[in-house]
């Protein structure tokens, strides 16, 4: 049995799994995860490749149904996309609507729920000031760049007032600066909207600069290697935090966690006694 | 200055070809060729008169109820049995056979069923076009980026909203692509149509000039058909260059990189 949710948990993922079937033979791609965030958390989720974070992401996000467990969003299962989370996906240049221009795209969701022309504005204009593109609401997402695409999909997520923010590797794909700048942006919003963040990343350095906490998932089959408290000042700065010998310190652990994880080292308690052996071999 | 030269692109050809037909029919008796003086001449003549009313208009709005209940039916259908994956696999096969079938063999078929009307005409015409269009849009359908589906449904855009704002705009080049083809064999397919036991129409008309042996008549009604598809083609790259301006835009980033 999984223990019980701790009673302020915004997000709570108890004993989840996941099994593909597929015609080789099924693919157990994410084990037994349980682990919860508080409201108004921002939690890092850190693993090696292929150790099932899309994968998890998409279970938390209802767009995929686990095999086992349950997701809850304050206290409800989720069956199907909930409409207090938004997701901001590493695929920007797919993620936005090509055919509208930047305001139209982060105004759909909210004209799609219904409210009202004024509020929706003003949701809007709010969004796109927090993420700096407050000047180009007629450009088409095409013609910005891949950081300011990124960022467009961060405004039509906080535009949408959800109370979880899900992440998926949103700044893989975008070069070193942009990306170190939208990391800032990201602590900058968290602490503006009180919105509770997941930010799934394989980047060590990134999940200790931006997390309050660290999740570090195992190798494939996925259980929870080790969650880990970023005891880093909240005021974070990209030279003055990085060169903080706590910092170092945090980093070598979850680079040292990390490590171990791709050797298939798993902790004692994962899974069931029966099959410890058996997920060492994936990965 | 722009638009002169853009001018002088378009008409340069086609007045190259007149005076190349005037210099090659000059003292010349072909009965069957005319010269492009008797031509205009008969031209005016023929087409600038009742027979306007009576075989032009009718005939094309034939046509244009054809085309646009063709896109209908093709979007719509398309929609549905792109986004219904049994339904797609349960008439695949079917749709294969009847897009085999020529649509000028129905003419015989459809005047036994609906008689020598409008209505059958209209026929002939959509089951023609209508296939461009649904096999395009079907395509287009299930070619929708998982990315983006993903994205509409994490922000609860499903059902109908789904298919405005992601399947439709998503789908609308290939949609595009297959209302470009329709639009030729619409073309065809009108004047088919009028071909058999017809009493009015342009195709019925051009017939009736080549058995009275009216030659430049016959010819100027060639060249009325020929105006017609033109005319159709440019107010479709109208559309199409409006529609798919984001396609476009898009492509040429994608190209520049």
């Amino acid at each position: 049995m999984q223990p019980d949710p701790t009673p302020e948990a915004m997000l709570s993922v108890r004993g989840l799994k996941k099994v593909y079937q597929t015609d080789g033979g099924d693919i157990e791609a994410v084990r037994n995860l349980t682990f919860d965030l508080r409201a108004g958390e921002l939690v890092c989720l850190v693993g090696p490749s292929g150790s099932g974070k899309t994968t998890l992401l998409k279970c938390i996000s209802g767009l995929m149904a686990p095999t086992e467990g349950e997701v809850l969003l304050d206290g409800k299962r989720v069956s199907g996309p909930p409409k207090k989370m938004a997701v901001v996906f590493q695929e920007y240049g797919r993620s936005l609507f090509p055919w509208m221009r930047v305001r139209d795209n982060v105004e759909l969701p909210l004209k799609n729920q219904g409210v009202p022309k004024a509020e929706r504005d003003k949701l809007v204009d709010e969004a796109l000031e927090a993420v700096g593109l407050a000047h180009v609401p007629r450009s088409y997402p095409w013609q910005l760049s891949g950081g300011m695409q990124q960022r467009v999909a961060i405004a039509r997520a906080i535009a949408y007032q959800p109370e979880v923010l899900l992440m998926d590797e949103p700044f893989a794909a975008v070069d070193a600066q942009t990306r170190a700048d939208l990391e800032d942006l990201i602590r900058t919003i968290w602490k503006k909207f009180g919105v509770t963040v997941l930010f799934v990343t394989h980047d060590i350095d990134e999940s200790v600069y931006l997390g309050e906490r660290v999740i570090i998932l195992s190798s494939s089959p996925t259980v929870v290697q080790e969650d880990i408290v970023i005891d880093l000042p909240v005021d974070r700065d990209q030279l003055e935090t990085r060169s903080l010998p706590r910092f170092t310190e945090l980093r070598h652990h979850v680079y040292e966690q990390i490590q171990l994880a791709k050797k298939g080292h798993r902790p004692a308690a994962a899974g069931s006694p029966a099959d410890s052996t058996a997920g060492s071999a994936a990965g | 200055m722009k638009a002169l030269k853009t001018l002088g692109y378009v008409l340069a050809l086609p007045v190259l070809l007149i005076l190349l037909w005037w210099v090659s029919t000059l003292g010349a008796v072909n009965f069957f060729v005319p010269t492009p003086a008797s031509l205009v001449g008969k031209f005016g003549q023929v087409w600038f008169g009742p027979r306007f009313l009576s075989d032009v208009l009718p005939s094309v709005g034939r046509l244009l109820v054809g085309v646009v209940a063709a896109i209908v039916i093709g979007v719509v259908g398309g929609v549905l049995i792109g986004s219904v994956r049994w339904l797609r696999a349960l008439l695949e096969p079917v749709l294969e056979f009847f897009r085999a079938i020529p649509p000028p063999v129905l003419v015989p078929v459809l005047i036994l069923l609906m008689g020598i009307t409008d209505t059958m005409k209209i026929a002939v015409i959509i089951s023609g076009c209508v296939w461009p269009v649904l096999l395009n849009t079907i395509e287009g359908v299930r070619a929708v980026d998982g990315v983006l589906s993903d994205s509409a449904h994490t922000y609860g855009i499903d059902g109908w909203a789904r298919v405005r704002y992601l399947v439709l705009p998503s789908a609308s080049p290939q949609i595009l692509a297959g209302v470009r083809q329709s639009l030729s064999l619409g073309l065809i397919l009108m004047v088919i149509s009028e071909m058999f036991a017809s009493s009015s129409g342009l195709g019925f008309t051009i017939v009736q000039f080549q058995r009275s042996f009216a030659i430049p008549e016959m010819w100027s009604g060639i060249v009325v058909l020929g105006l017609l598809g033109v005319s159709m083609s440019f107010i479709f790259q109208w559309a199409e260059r409006n529609i798919l301006r984001w396609y476009n835009g898009q492509k040429e980033v994608e190209n520049a990189a």
